[in-house]
């Protein structure tokens, strides 16, 4: 989006032990946004649109971009737990969330550990269940390029598929790319993008407003997950959008934003 | 000079397609097992054990083994298996595992048995190699790339612990926990079978085995990259305090010998010509960007000059650049393939040595497209002439093996009369 100045900035913030790359715009009531496993794309069109009217919080979780890795790290809870104390230790309580694939799953596991930090929360076509049909496509067996291209029903029609996929990325692009695989190795390796335990300890949600955004041809997590999500969050909602991938928020990015911002205004 | 014998044991199926420059080519983890014939592999397994078995009788000290999983290229899945049916029907040849890929399995207490059950069968004669293993095999067992070094390294501190310590004790480790470690079977050699180390990429391996006083057996690698990766090792050893040699350091490369120049030629040539073998250069086949750069495996910037790991692959859809494709003219041009009558071999074998100064050495032969017959003319005329003229050559230049001076020590090491009651 064309704008005349940067309504947003990046900073290295002390939090729970480590330097954390935070990124930091708009005005309003604090959105955090929880980055997918390929990292924290760049302030892209939704996040234009958002900082509206919402403080968009977007931090790097531990190992990704430029946070350092905490290396007792080795599995997606300990991430969430970890995380917990980022949010103490940057003031944020009670505050609304919204995490994206690998990020919706993280924001998944801390509201289950800590239901009330969050005030309401939106997942966006978030790992975390391994779905009842299909499988989630292994981000491990191909290269970022071709992860990035599997997750866009139509890269014509999406005008930012060139940005955060360009035909030739880089040095800096490819690196960051690498530097988010291994992490997200890490996180999620085996079992493979998945909790077993999550959807029961998904039922504790039972008061946090939440609201599952899915892309119907989602070729990186199966609809049919979100329906697993949808029925162990009492009160949820599951809204599936037509002919769209797996970033609703980069290729459907109006109807994602009418859905987002109803919910939060609601 | 120790000398040791090689073949990567490919599924050679003409049915398959795979075969051939011109074949089908074969891209890693991409190929469906419905292409194996468990029948015709049944005769390859038993080819490739009797051809060991004729390479102990023509005088080679070694029988390499290696293991990959998951594809056409190498049939040992389960080289320990192998290793085990050389320990009983061999009678003095070294049986060198090169090697177990320890960071891939979950229970090391396993191998801790198997191996000190094959060192007692074979009456001594195992030397067990570690690998860290490529993207395949992380895949195919499904363990952790990103652990892969951390893994290696607690499972070789375990492997040697359970060897060497009067049990039972705990182990409480950051990847393996044991509440009850005291395998009854215990290695026939002490303290344990000689650790070796063999690789082409990672620095932080070569490093560590020469930190460790390990030797380390470089691939298949071009001769000048090759020599300054065995330099690293020399200094790294001078910096731990110890003066390393060629006993430290061996090299395993392509050779084979033939009645004729022509016959040579043309059974040479087939080395690149069988199902892809990523590590058989000319005939890598097609290859896979994401298991080459699979996240975390090995350190992105600490590559050794053998392997640089091309930027372009990491992101795009590019390969590696610089040691793939190479073809068997230019291979032979370097001396990384040596083809020939013993008469013509023997002068190049000589300039590899002179160069690189390795104790060790290996014969990597009868893979690609070569038969069985391929394979035993090669071995016989390698016995009769090649393998008594190379130990000439090493005596001249002094490069003793690990078996005559003691890699850790510098010391020459008394030889022992065979232990080969059965």
């Amino acid at each position: 989006m064309a704008t005349s100045a940067q309504t947003w900035s990046e900073e290295i913030v002390e939090a729970a032990g480590g330097a954390v790359q935070l990124v930091k715009g708009g005005s309003g009531e604090p959105l955090l946004i929880l980055h997918d496993e390929l990292g924290h794309p760049g302030w892209l069109n939704y996040h234009q649109a958002l900082a509206q009217d919402n403080t968009l919080y977007i931090p790097s979780h531990s190992g990704f971009g430029e946070t350092v890795r905490q290396e007792w790290i080795m599995n997606m809870r300990d991430l969430a737990g970890w995380y917990l104390e980022v949010l103490d230790d940057l003031g944020l309580d009670r505050v609304n969330v919204m995490g994206m694939s690998l990020g919706g799953w993280l924001a998944a596991e801390m509201a289950s550990m800590s239901p009330q930090t969050f005030k309401k929360m939106i997942l966006v076509g978030p790992a975390g269940i391994r779905p009842p049909t299909g499988e989630i496509y292994d981000m491990f067996l191909v290269v970022a390029k071709e992860f990035i291209s599997k997750g866009i029903l139509d890269q014509d029609a999406t005008s930012e598929f060139s940005t955060i996929c360009p035909d030739e990325p880089t040095p800096e692009l490819v690196e960051r790319w690498e530097v988010a695989r291994e992490e997200a190795s890490r996180l999620s390796w085996r079992p493979y993008m998945h909790y077993p335990g999550l959807p029961h300890l998904l039922h504790r949600l039972k008061t946090l407003p939440t609201l599952v955004v899915w892309g119907k041809e989602d070729a990186i997590v199966p609809l049919s997950a979100g329906q697993v999500y949808q029925e162990n969050i009492k009160g949820s909602r599951l809204a599936v959008i037509d002919n769209c991938g797996h970033h609703p928020e980069i290729e459907k990015t109006e109807e994602f934003l009418q859905l987002v911002k109803e919910f939060l205004a609601a | 000079m120790f000398i040791g014998y090689f073949t990567e044991r490919p599924y050679q199926d003409e049915r398959t397609g795979f075969f051939g420059a011109t074949g089908t080519p074969i891209m890693d983890l991409t190929v469906s097992n419905e292409a194996f014939d468990p029948i015709l592999a049944a005769g390859l397994y038993n080819r490739y054990l009797d051809e060991k078995i004729y390479a102990e009788e023509m005088g080679f000290d070694g029988l390499m083994l290696n293991e990959h999983h998951n594809t056409a290229f190498c049939m040992g899945g389960a080289m320990n298996v192998e290793a085990s049916i050389l320990a009983r029907i061999t009678k003095r040849a070294k049986i060198v595992l090169l090697g177990n890929i320890i960071p891939i399995w979950d229970d090391p207490l396993w191998l801790v048995e198997q191996l000190s059950m094959i060192d007692m069968i074979s009456h001594g004669r195992l030397v067990s190699g570690w690998v860290r293993g490529t993207g395949r095999e992380s895949v195919s067992h499904n363990i952790e790339p990103h652990y892969n070094w951390e893994r290696f390294q607690e499972a070789h501190e375990f492997i040697v612990k359970a060897w060497t310590t009067p049990g039972p004790f705990r182990w409480e480790g950051k990847h393996y926990n044991y509440r009850h470690v005291n395998p009854w079977a215990k290695p026939y050699q002490k303290p344990h079978p000689p650790i070796w180390l063999p690789g082409v990429v990672s620095r932080d391996s070569l490093m560590w085995a020469a930190e460790k006083r390990i030797p380390y057996i470089m691939l298949a690698t071009e001769m000048d990259p090759t020599k300054q990766a065995f330099q690293l090792y020399h200094d790294t050893a001078a910096e731990h305090g110890y003066e390393s040699g060629p006993q430290n350091l061996g090299y395993l490369w392509k050779v084979h010998v033939d009645e004729t120049e022509e016959l040579a030629e043309a059974t040479g040539r087939k080395y690149v010509q069988g199902p892809s073998n990523p590590f058989l250069a000319g005939n890598e086949g097609t290859v896979n960007p994401a298991l080459v750069n699979l996240p975390g495996l090995t350190s992105r910037r600490r590559v050794l000059p053998t392997q640089a790991v091309a930027t372009a692959a990491r992101g795009g859809g590019g390969g590696v650049a610089g040691v793939l494709g190479r073809p068997y003219e230019q291979q032979i041009a370097d001396h990384t393939i040596i083809c020939g009558t013993p008469k013509t071999v023997i002068p190049k074998i000589r300039h590899v040595l002179e160069y690189i100064r390795p104790g060790s050495i290996f014969f990597w032969d009868g893979d690609g497209a070569m038969t069985h017959d391929d394979a035993m003319r090669s071995l016989r005329l390698m016995g009769e002439e090649v393998i008594p003229a190379v130990r000439e050559i090493a005596k001249e230049l002094e490069l003793p093996g690990p078996f005559e001076v003691d890699p850790a020590t510098g010391k020459s090491i008394d030889p022992t009369p065979d232990e080969t009651s059965q």
